[in-house]
């Protein structure tokens, strides 16, 4: 897709926090550039906004607890808020919730504003709220997220692990507002990421033009995969591949 | 909903087996920090719930453990029913059947007029079966609980409890039979 068709282009550095209205019938696509990304997200009604993502709703109406293509994101009114319309990654995890400062602590070190500045350690729980409050909302509609490119596997006896598979450079995943939406995203690590985390880059906010029909993205990136030009994974947007070989190191790769 | 004040131990009976009882749990100081099912999860590594749980909050501190269960596994990612979600997942014509979201409601407000819908989280369905798959699925599957299984919960502070015997008839968690459960609490 060119560049020109998206309204917005946000790249949000590893740990940080972000939020933007999103029209119905517009778009959002999501992109891991390092591959060792993680996009939580919440999900409101921005004109009623007690109206929100409910993960109960979403995995029992349609019998699953992973999110991919063809999923919607229910609110707890019974309507989707948002639909995944293309998905490059397959399964991305709605059960784990997001990271706390006692956990990031505990997984990477000590790393605070005073000790690194901007740099310091940054956690999902702290980004949520800092996003919530400037939208009138708090700590009771902190709900669990769901957290993109970050796949979480459920053996027999329940017991639950991150999947190496969550490692795919380019992956993206493109999201539809079902309703007038206002998405919250933090790229914190996922929580059950263990031991210092590579690079997180996340490229979010690229909203395609409305009425631009998606399967034009579809069609070309089979395209390419036939040409051989790029990996099944690799995005189309090549000058953002690039950006993310120089992007900045998440935690743990100072 | 009552209060349960911590070192006080609390059981559910389910008395004739293959009932779900959805329930919910509050810092009775400080509501805001309430029952959080994905840090249950992410705490244990386990999607299932049973003896040696701790019940973490939102804050990710232990609410209460599960000391004692005599069912095997208890659901946390199902939710509670409402007429909005049996809507969509039955039929239009379901959207009048009472619901857990109707009586959580009720004794919310009831309770205290400061609570309101955006208190509520994914809940605990204690008795219910949801197994997931390896391949990424979750269904409701028919109960593995049976008459007299019971489930003892300790507190490690003090909370108040949010019950609603599930009365929902298009699923098999109650056996489409909802039957009574029993609530004891006692001081250690
Ligand atoms: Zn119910």
């Amino acid at each position: 897709m060119p560049s020109n068709a998206f309204l917005l282009e946000e790249r949000i550095p590893a740990g940080c926090h972000h939020a933007l209205l999103l029209k119905r019938g517009y778009a959002l696509r999501l992109t891991d550039l390092s591959g060792d990304g993680n996009v939580g997200l919440l999900a409101f009604n921005a004109d009623e906004r007690s109206e929100r993502y409910n993960m109960a709703d979403t995995l029992k109406a349609q019998h699953t607890h992973k999110l991919a293509l063809g999923n919607v994101l229910y609110s707890d009114m019974g309507r989707p808020l948002l639909s995944i319309m293309g998905d490059s990654f397959g399964w991305h995890d709605t059960i784990c919730g997001t990271t706390n400062a006692a956990m990031i602590e505990a997984t990477y070190g000590l790393n605070d504003f005073q000790l690194a500045r901007n740099g310091y350690y940054r956690n999902g729980r702290d980004g949520f709220l800092m996003e919530l409050g400037r939208w009138g909302l708090g700590r009771r509609d902190l709900v669990p997220n769901a957290n993109f490119f970050s796949t979480v596997t459920v053996d027999d006896e329940g017991n639950i692990g991150l999947s190496e598979a969550s490692y795919q450079p380019g992956a993206w995943v493109e999201l539809r507002a079902e309703l007038n939406v206002l998405v919250i995203l933090s790229t914190a690590p996922h929580p059950l990421r263990e031991g210092p985390a590579a690079a997180r880059t996340s490229e979010a906010s690229r909203m395609p033009k409305p009425g631009l029909p998606y399967r034009t993205e579809a069609r070309r990136h089979e395209h390419a995969t036939a040409t051989g030009n790029h990996s099944r994974r690799r995005p189309l947007h090549g000058p953002h591949q690039r950006r993310a070989a120089g992007a900045p190191r998440g935690y743990g790769r100072q | 909903m009552a209060r349960i004040n911590a070192g006080q131990r609390v059981r559910l009976v389910d008395t004739e087996g293959n009932e779900a009882v959805d329930t919910f749990f509050f810092n009775a100081e400080d509501p805001r920090e309430r029952y959080s099912a994905v840090d249950t999860v992410r705490r244990q590594r386990n999607v299932y719930l049973t003896t040696g749980t701790e019940l973490v909050s939102n804050e990710d501190r232990t609410l209460l453990t599960i000391v004692d269960d005599t069912c095997g596994r208890h659901d946390t990612l199902g939710g509670a029913c409402a007429s909005e979600s049996n809507t969509v997942r039955y039929a239009h014509d379901r959207k009048f059947m009472h619901s857990c979201r109707d009586n959580f409601l009720l004794a919310l407000l009831n309770w205290n007029e400061d609570f309101s819908k955006r208190d509520l989280g994914p809940n605990i369905n204690f008795f219910m079966n949801v197994p997931l798959s390896a391949d990424g699925g979750l269904r409701f599957a028919d109960g593995i609980s049976g008459p007299g299984k019971y489930v003892e919960l300790v507190a490690h502070m003090d909370v108040l409890i949010l019950i609603s015997n599930c009365p929902q008839l298009n699923n098999p968690c109650s056996g489409f039979n909802p039957t009574p459960v029993e609530f004891l609490l006692w001081d250690a």
